[in-house]
């Protein structure tokens, strides 16, 4: 990412505990251009906390995000915090509008960094279209944290013609996946400490909600269920959805999406890409008779032109992910025990 | 993927399907050595596709489940040693010890790192003169030499706070303990192509002629299996006992001459112990006496107590293909993915976890 917007010209170069002592220096690290970066009708209140209005129903979702390294190919943990909290809202057909944003610093870390996260994070909030309406800076001491932990928490309307909710998967409804799987997972492993390998897979990290939203506009209560496959990656979020229906599911190796570095990078580290992270994709759960034309519309939208139908909810097998290999075999996909641990050979 | 995707074509696999269809004509049981080969019968679902005739039996080729349990007590202790960087590769970090894994020392403060190569290992012990790194150097013959090169590298380069665990497996004297054990039915081998690719074929030839088997030298991918488990159906159904080698295109009767030399530059064959198997004699790698300085064992004063397997865990019979991973009484009870008594639930290519996840297919799907 490059930095549009230049650094000002500061009196510290690095984050000290006394930057979170809600004294002096709290003020000039907020004032140094946190607020003006950011800068809206409600942040610019410079109150304890935002005060909204809203009708109906409204999506709520909070998450944090602890990734090392910050910086990755294809994106920084700015990027990610925005990303992944509008993308939540999104998921549960909501329209993502009102954001807080919570750092924890770690003492130490470079304002430069710090800077170059902020503009991301302004950047990510322009892109999904949502304000940065309140939120909070603690440090920590060197070694307490990993330069920085973000949590965002947000808000938006539900979608009017949104139904979104597990109860509503049946039989016969259609897996829809929205791009190429593992992306993300492969290029955070890619620059880790002691399994760097040389690749140009970038992060797919990115907001979802106008794709979600044109979707819900045309399909609306032909979606049943919307997810993004993060952390477990694809199994996991099918396992929990064959497990809370009571329902099978079915997928078809040939028919996942997934770019072709990727799938050599998940060969060589002994990785099956359904358990890898994702950051750019969700999973729809979509009424058979209008999944076509939904992945059709899909493959029109931004993030969208990968879009596969997968697979089919089942009355087979109940609580169970069954997927067809390539070659014609069936095998079970389970819920991963924990981290997925690369293989020796 | 070139080189991969051509032997995973679905018309080749139902070719090779059909021919063994056709040639068996009673049951066979057959093992494949290597944990890479049950992980490929599993994830492509060839198992269930298997005529019900040829049974495929999970070999003792799992690094990870072979690792003795005083082995992983010693790497957990080393871990949790003051200034000791443990290097491992991703695997063994979840494998239980006697009290506990890895996994949890890390937890619990421990400096453990996953690597993909030693020589990383090798790389973090030249940043961090200040510390000890020791890699945890599991495997076979594969992982020989990067294993064998990192000590040599480390010594080439007076890289002195380097050392390795070694606890190094060897192929031929596995086939020999399974099949001198005589409750043993094994009737032919699939051997492991990337063993092969580092060793070559020699040693099956006495193999072959002393226990009268057929050994087929196999490759990973689908079609590579299915080729591998036709030949051997094949020469059982005929009689015959024979080498041969499925997975020519990479494995050279020779081996790779440049990998042994530097394997025998730093090891040498001894005795070791198996889990849940016990001691094979010259089954396993050890550090020459030049190499003594980059012997953990030797490097370091590990004072643990001498570990018992758990009783109920039967892991040795299974990795000898004698008892099926379900017809012990703790299987996917006392015994799962998640709480493990033994190693070959623990690892993604052992042949408890492959069976726990295929055999909740087959009565899933039946």
């Amino acid at each position: 990412m490059q930095l549009d917007c230049p650094m000002p010209e500061l009196d510290f170069e690095i984050i000290t505990l006394g930057h979170g002592s809600g004294g002096l220096l709290t003020n000039k690290l907020l004032e140094s251009g946190v607020f003006s970066l950011l800068s809206n009708d409600k942040l610019d209140t410079h109150h304890d906390g935002a005060v909204l209005s809203y009708d109906g129903p409204i999506g709520f979702s909070t998450d944090s995000f602890v990734i090392s390294p910050i910086f990755f190919p294809g994106g920084d943990i700015g990027e990610l915090a925005v990303n992944g909290t509008v993308n939540d809202l999104a998921m549960c057909g909501a329209i993502p509008q009102h954001l807080s944003l919570g750092f924890v610093l770690e003492e130490g870390l470079s304002m430069q960094d710090f800077w170059q996260i902020l503009v991301s994070i302004k950047g990510a909030c322009e892109r999904a279209g949502v304000q940065v309406v309140t939120g909070d800076t603690k440090v920590v001491e060197k070694g307490k944290g990993d330069k920085v932990f973000i949590n965002t928490t947000g808000l938006g309307p539900i979608h009017p013609k949104a139904d979104i909710r597990m109860s509503r998967i049946k039989p016969g409804d259609k897996v829809v996946i929205s791009g190429n799987v593992a992306t993300h997972g492969v290029a955070i492993l890619s620059v880790r400490e002691g399994l760097q390998f040389e690749t140009d897979i970038e992060s797919d990290t990115c907001n979802l909600n106008h794709t979600v939203r044109a979707l819900l506009d045309e399909f609306g209560p032909a979606i049943h269920l919307m997810r993004d496959p993060t952390r477990g990656g694809v199994a996991t979020v099918l396992n929990e959805l064959a497990r809370d229906t009571r329902l099978g599911v079915d997928i078809h190796q040939a028919r996942i999406p997934l770019d072709e570095q990727v799938e050599g990078a998940c060969e060589i580290l002994g990785l099956d890409p359904l358990y890898v992270a994702n950051e750019g994709i969700f999973i729809a759960i979509v009424d058979a008779g209008q999944a076509e034309a939904f992945t059709e519309k899909l493959r029109t939208l931004e993030h969208g032109s990968r879009a596969s139908i997968i697979g089919e909810v089942v009355d087979a097998h109940p609580r169970q992910v069954v997927l067809s290999s390539n070659i014609g075999g069936k095998r079970v996909v389970n819920m991963p025990v924990g981290e997925q641990l690369p293989r020796i050979c | 993927m070139k080189f991969l995707t051509e032997y995973r074509q679905p018309e080749l696999v139902a070719q090779y399907l059909a021919e063994i269809r056709k040639t068996v004509s009673r049951p066979w049981t057959i093992m494949e050595v290597c944990g890479g080969q049950t992980h490929s019968l599993v994830k492509n679902g060839i198992l269930n596709m298997l005529p019900p005739e040829v049974q495929m039996v999970h070999g003792p080729g799992c690094p990870v489940c072979v690792t003795p349990l005083n082995l992983i007590d010693k790497a957990v202790f080393l871990a949790q040693e003051r200034g000791v960087i443990l290097c491992s590769f991703g695997d063994m970090l979840r494998v239980p010890g006697s009290k506990k894994s890895l996994l949890q020392a890390k937890a619990e403060g421990a400096d453990v790192r996953i690597l993909y190569s030693p020589l990383e290992a090798v790389k973090l012990a030249k940043e961090h003169p200040d510390k000890e790194v020791v890699f945890f150097a599991v495997g076979f013959e594969t992982t020989a030499p990067a294993n064998a090169l990192s000590v040599i590298q480390a010594r080439q380069l007076g890289v002195d706070n380097y050392s390795i665990l070694p606890s190094h497996v060897l192929v031929p004297p596995a086939i020999e303990a399974v099949m001198d054990d005589e409750d043993s039915h094994i009737q032919g081998f699939l051997a492991a192509g990337h063993v092969c690719t580092i060793m070559g074929t020699e040693e099956y030839y006495p193999l072959v002629e002393r226990y009268h088997i057929p050994i087929v030298v196999t490759g990973f991918e689908p079609a590579d299996l299915l080729q591998g488990i036709l030949m051997t159906v094949r020469q059982l159904e005929k009689g015959e006992a024979r080498l041969e080698n499925q997975y020519s295109r990479v494995v050279r009767p020779e081996g790779n001459p440049e990998a042994k030399k530097i394997i025998y530059q730093a090891f040498e064959t001894g005795d070791r112990e198996w889990r849940g198997i016990g001691t094979i004699p010259r089954s396993g790698y050890h550090l020459r006496p030049e190499f003594h300085a980059y012997d953990a064992n030797i490097k370091f004063d590990v004072n643990i107590e001498e570990a018992k397997e758990s009783e109920e865990c039967i892991a040795g019979l299974v990795l000898k293909g004698i008892k099926k991973p379900h017809q012990c009484p703790q299987f996917g009870k006392g015994c799962t993915p998640s709480t493990p008594l033994g190693a070959p639930m623990v690892s993604s290519e052992g042949a408890c976890a492959a069976y726990y996840h295929f055999s909740q297919a087959a009565t899933e799907m039946a």
